[in-house]
């Protein structure tokens, strides 16, 4: 049995709890073995790159040290299901490989924390470990209750492919629809899987973060979507709970549920609710959902 | 109806052209029309006519319908005629029974009412189909062609296409008209994009060429007259007096050690007037050849007649010869090649960037000669007080892209801007400003070096530059010049002090283009650069047989270009050489003797000399391989005793009856045209 | 990092007319020339200077509706040292790091490296536009996460709210209690075990600590 570390970032401990649910869910059901790195820091995100960008890379670094130092010479596989941290632990390779700058001041910040960082890490996203390590037709074997005729916007958000594009194609990934299709639903096509849901400013600018994120949620719904699922806490965050404000500022006329592809994942495998966080959406699924068993087409 | 042995059997054909005729003519009509001609046994209309079917269909048709005429109703005579009457011959009948009636330039790529269109290309058959009946089968004439060959221009293009001729065995004069050859790329520092020395490269090319024994180097010496046609020119060289004897000149150079100037006096042309010269000189270290020549404009001895001549006591072989005249040179070649290059664009006439009136405002060229080890500094990039410029501004598109100067891209400043933008920085440390319009570097491996160039950090200011100014508006300004245009890029309007200004001046014709243009007999576009036969399928040929174009005559180019083009004419003159012979049109005049009356007005008219006074028979003759078929004789003949094949009377008045619609009654079929 | 969004309550009112802010005529004594390379060895491999201004970045851009300056203007500036307006701009803080420019870029220059680079540039210079709450919410992030190794999302939120203004926390509160309904929303405390060695790995990455490439 295949053994991972789980690198969780702040967002899964708190708004993002049902992701971590959902990923623990599914992967004990296929029988993965899923552990957390033990005394994992923040990764830094963009807030911090933006103050200083050599300590944003050491403590980005410090998580890979550690996933080493607690796999004890085996290869470590990190999973950081949020997208934001799946790109900074990537980036901070990436950039410790090429940029000598970063390589030096890394290491010797490593090495003044008793730590020692030998690049053998792969840093994982859900995405790839379901797809790559466990593989489709393994997952349709799991399928109990197929979605048949749901319609999904598979939305990945920018940070899982970008700038890298390590897993899938950097502006139309595929990844989540293929893991959709054999869960017997539908995914639609559409051009905005990778476009800006605004991020952090819908926070800290709304007039300008707002409309990205209402522009998703009403072509998602234009293209026939009964369900959005995406793979990135903040992502989600924006997508689900921003709905209300959306509607009082923005006119913006629709109501989607918005799910992490894991979720949806463990309702096709018939797992139970409360496993997979389902209790913590904004927009609950509909009823519908649950009476049909296939078959039938579904409108939500 | 003239008189015909048998019956006339005309075959008609009319090209779609893809859409370009088809779209505008309705050929099916055309065809159906011209069927019911008389005479006519065929008419068809089909895709390509020009395609290997489309000539087969003809000479299958004469084959099996036993024609004797035809008529193609397609493109222009300059593109296919061969093309057709080749087909007619392989019909088996003479290639001259065929007529071509263009309805592709004259009337579809002109005309948009289709059916205004489709009547006009009737016509124009029904012309063409009365006139082919009155033609007549010709002889095909082949000329000798000389394997002597003349290029004109001793520069890189010049240089090139003497070199591969006489690589191939080929005899070749070199006509240059100043003193060494080596053109431009002599007065260059170093070529873009790969930065190797101009001199390092065209030097060896140089001396290959004075050593050539195939070739004959005239410098110093102009073409004063060509006569003559495509295999048989006869040329006049001038060879100005040098008052140097070639053949004992060793270039010691004492003479001008010894001239009576003990300093250099006057402007240098080699260095641009950035340098003096004494009146004995030699233009530049690695001349060719290396023979110093007087001026007589400066040299004392000429102006007064008073100088001590210390020069000639200087020269222990007794080689200068103050009493040498102009000499004539009588060559006969069977083709030229003229690569006689451009001019640079004169920078006062754009006063807006103060050439002429502010000192440190250069222009490229100089540039090349100040940056120049063997340059008038040695080198040293300074401006006029001496100083290393530490900021320096280059403005791109000076006379070019200019509908108030010259229209053209001169092609080749982008790339030599960033040149030299690249060794300023070099040389000085210079902050570079290049100003441009739009970044032209579509050669090989150019994007690659206009990318190293952004990498080293030369700044690029996109806009066009409204004036060079040396009124400072604020204190740091003072004591620079100041360019002063918008950066489209950000928006804002920049004035930029700098210590030195260079003018990426455009490229022109040479200033006797137009001279050149008439002793040769070719034509030039209007912008005064040579023209090409055909802009993409013949560009390194003329309207005139046998002279071909190389170079920037042409139009703007850079050396790679000039090279390649070289090589290609000297490709095709050395074809026709090979050939040994070629064929003539045989549109030319001929004399009904018995009507002459022997008036000689026509032989002064010829304007290729075709035609003679028979004393003997006191009647006019004509060499046929002289006429052009220029026409003029046969109208000038008060007689009409001349005639010119193709062109007889009885062809050119059946054209305009079957015009004029006076021959066939004929209805047209056009209620179907849409 | 989340619950950046519930910062709604500061919201940024587009400029009136950012562009007036630059004048019609620039000096270059009021340039800084060595600016653009500065940046550009910053944010990595000086491609920065081969910028053709094409203006893909620009066009890809989901935000440069709502920019001041296009990035393509801004990598012009940068390289011609137009270093006030730059760092005063709004562009800046207006990625959102989507990094669409930096893989579309032709001259493969990292744009959104090169807008961290700005933005460092500006809260080091401390000119960045006070109206945008980012440049004090990062140094809020920064803060904590120095002193607790992790980010405490509830904590984060109501320092920064006390700090900025407090009043209007109650619009956001609705939000809130529906996030803790949902089990979402804590004000734990959250903090990594070792953090002597953290502060010390942290020292040693410090700006002035850098080992030059």
């Amino acid at each position: 049995m295949k053994r991972y570390l789980l690198y969780p970032g702040c967002s899964l401990h708190s708004t993002g709890k049902a992701y971590g649910e959902s990923i623990g869910a599914v992967f004990s059901h296929l029988g993965l073995e899923l552990s957390e790195l033990k005394d994992w820091n923040c990764c830094g995100a963009t807030s911090y790159a933006s103050i200083d960008e050599m300590e944003a890379f050491s403590l980005a670094a410090r998580n890979l040290a550690l996933a080493e130092q607690q796999k004890d010479g085996e290869r470590p596989d990190l999973v950081a299901p949020c997208n934001a941290c799946y790109l900074v632990l990537t980036k901070t390779q990436q950039y410790m490989t090429q940029y000598d700058n970063v390589r030096k001041t890394v290491d010797r910040a490593l090495t003044e924390a008793g730590l020692m960082y030998r690049r053998s890490v792969r840093v994982r996203h859900p995405l790839d470990v379901l797809v790559n390590d466990v593989g489709l037709e393994a997952l349709q074997q799991h399928v109990k209750e197929p979605l048949n005729g749901l319609r999904v916007a598979c939305y990945y958000g920018c940070q899982v492919v970008r700038p890298f594009g390590l897993i899938d194609d950097k502006f139309h990934p595929t990844l989540m629809d293929r893991i959709v299709e054999k869960l017997g639903a539908e995914p639609v096509d559409w051009s905005l899987k990778t476009f800006c849901c605004g991020g952090s400013l819908t926070g800290t600018i709304p007039d300008a973060g707002l409309p990205l994120n209402r522009s998703i949620l009403t072509e998602a719904v234009r293209r026939g979507a009964g369900v959005i699922v995406t793979c990135c806490p903040l992502c989600q965050f924006n997508l689900e709970c921003l709905q209300n404000k959306l509607r009082a500022r923005y006119g913006l006329s629709v109501e989607i549920p918005v799910l992490y592809f894991t979720q949806l994942m463990g309702l096709a495998f018939g797992l139970d609710d409360r496993a997979l966080g389902m209790q913590r959406l904004f927009v609950p699924v509909p009823r519908r959902w649950r009476v049909l068993k296939g078959g039938d087409t579904v409108h939500a | 109806m003239p008189d015909h042995n048998g019956s006339i059997r005309i075959g008609f054909y009319i090209c779609h052209c893809g859409h370009n005729i088809a779209a505008t003519v309705d050929v099916e009509a055309v065809a159906r029309y011209v069927s019911g001609l008389p005479n006519v046994v065929v008419s068809r209309e089909y895709k390509y006519m020009c395609s290997d079917p489309g000539q087969e269909l003809i000479a299958q048709d004469i084959h099996d319908l036993n024609l004797n005429r035809v008529v193609v109703a397609s493109c222009s005579p300059l593109l296919h005629e061969t093309t057709f009457r080749t087909a007619v011959e392989r019909g088996g009948l003479n290639p001259f029974y065929f007529q071509m009636v263009n309805v592709r330039e004259n009337v579809s790529w002109v005309h948009e009412d289709r059916r205004a269109a489709t009547l006009k290309a009737m016509d124009l058959a029904r012309a063409a189909v009365h006139r082919v009946t009155f033609h007549k089968a010709l002889e095909r004439k082949f000329v000798h062609i000389h394997p002597d060959v003349l290029v004109v221009g001793g520069g890189i293009a010049g240089i090139h296409a003497a070199l591969t001729l006489a690589n191939s065995g080929k005899k070749v004069y070199l006509v240059e008209r100043e003193p060494t050859i080596g053109g431009h790329m002599a007065q260059f520092d170093k070529t873009f994009p790969t930065l190797d020395c101009a001199a390092c490269i065209l030097t060896p090319k140089m001396s290959a060429v004075k050593a050539h024994p195939n070739i004959k180097l005239w410098t110093y010496s102009e073409v004063s007259s060509v006569e003559g046609y495509v295999g048989s020119y006869t040329v006049k060289v001038r060879r100005k007096p040098r008052y140097v004897d070639e053949e004992l000149c060793v270039g010691c150079l004492a003479c001008i050690d010894e001239c009576v100037y003990k300093e250099p006096k006057y402007a240098d042309s080699f260095n641009l007037g950035l340098s003096k010269r004494k009146p004995v000189y030699l233009p530049f270290p690695q001349a060719t050849p290396k023979i110093v020549v007087i001026d007589p404009e400066t040299c004392i001895q000429f102006k007064s007649g008073k100088c001590k001549q210390t020069c000639v006591e200087a020269c222990d072989r007794e080689a200068i010869d103050l009493k040498q005249a102009e000499t004539v040179e009588e060559i006969k070649v069977g083709t030229i090649v003229l690569a006689t290059g451009y001019k640079t664009f004169n920078a006062r006439r754009t006063p807006q960037y103060g050439y002429g009136r502010f000192p440190n405002v250069f222009t490229s060229l100089e540039v090349e000669r100040l940056i120049n080890a063997s340059g008038p500094t040695g080198g040293h990039l300074v401006t006029r007080e001496g100083r290393e410029p530490r900021t320096v501004g280059i403005i791109h598109c000076v006379g070019s892209r200019d509908r108030n100067t010259n229209r053209w891209c001169s092609r080749t400043c982008c790339m030599y801007s960033l040149k030299l933008a690249h060794l300023l920085k070099e040389h000085t440390g210079a902050e570079v400003y290049n100003f441009y319009i739009d970044i032209r570097a579509a050669g090989k491996t150019y994007e690659e070096f206009y990318d190293r160039l952004l990498e080293e950090n030369v700044h690029f200011i996109r806009g066009r530059v409204a004036e060079v100014t040396d009124v400072a508006a604020i204190p740091e300004e003072e004591g620079h010049l100041i360019i002063r245009a918008e950066d489209t890029m950000i928006g804002v309007v920049r004035r930029i002090p700098v210590d030195m200004v260079v003018l990426a001046v455009g490229m022109e014709p040479q200033a006797d283009a137009g001279d050149v243009r008439r002793l040769f007999n070719i034509s030039c576009s209007t912008e005064g650069f040579f023209l090409e036969r055909h802009p993409k399928l013949a560009p390194v040929e003329t309207f005139t047989d046998g002279i071909f174009i190389a170079g920037a005559c042409q139009g703007p180019k850079d050396i790679p270009d000039s090279v390649a083009q070289a090589g290609a004419a000297a490709a095709q003159a050395q074809m026709l050489i090979d050939k040994g012979e070629v064929e003539l049109e045989p549109n030319t005049a001929f004399i009904d003797e018995e009507h002459c009356s022997g008036c000689k007005s026509c032989i002064p008219l010829c304007p290729f000399h075709a035609l003679s006074f028979n004393e003997a028979t006191g009647k006019a003759q004509l060499n046929a391989a002289l006429c052009k078929g220029c026409g003029t004789c046969v109208a000038a003949c008060p007689s009409g005793s001349i005639q010119q094949n193709l062109f007889e009377d009885s062809m050119i008045f059946g054209e305009i009856d079957g015009l004029m619609n006076m021959v066939y009654e004929t209805g047209k079929e056009v209620a179907d045209v849409a | 990092m989340i619950l950046w969004p519930m910062l709604g309550f500061i919201r940024g009112k587009p400029h009136a007319d950012p562009r007036a802010r630059m004048r019609k005529l620039k000096y270059e004594k009021e340039l800084d020339l060595a600016f653009g390379e500065h940046v550009a060895a910053k944010a990595y491999g000086q491609k920065l200077l081969s910028c053709i201004q094409c203006g893909t970045c620009g066009s890809t851009c989901p935000l440069s509706d709502y920019m001041d300056y296009t990035p393509r203007k801004i990598i012009a500036m940068t390289r011609e040292g137009f270093k006030e307006d730059v760092l005063n701009s709004l562009t800046i803080w207006l990625c959102a790091s989507c990094y669409a420019c930096t893989v579309q870029c032709p001259r493969q220059i990292h744009i959104t490296d090169v807008m961290y680079t700005l933005k460092r540039e500006a809260i080091a210079a401390g000119v960045y536009p006070r109206r945008y709450p980012i440049p004090v919410f990062s140094r809020q992030f920064f803060d904590l996460v120095r002193r607790q190794g992790r980010n405490s999302e509830g904590r984060l939120l109501l320092k920064f709210y006390l700090k900025t203004n407090p009043f209007r926390l109650l619009s956001q509160a609705w939000l809130g209690l529906r996030l803790m309904w949902t089990g979402r929303f804590s004000l734990k405390q959250d903090r990594v075990h070792d953090m002597q060695k953290l502060k010390r790995l942290l020292a040693a990455a410090a700006p002035s600590k850098e080992v030059p490439s």
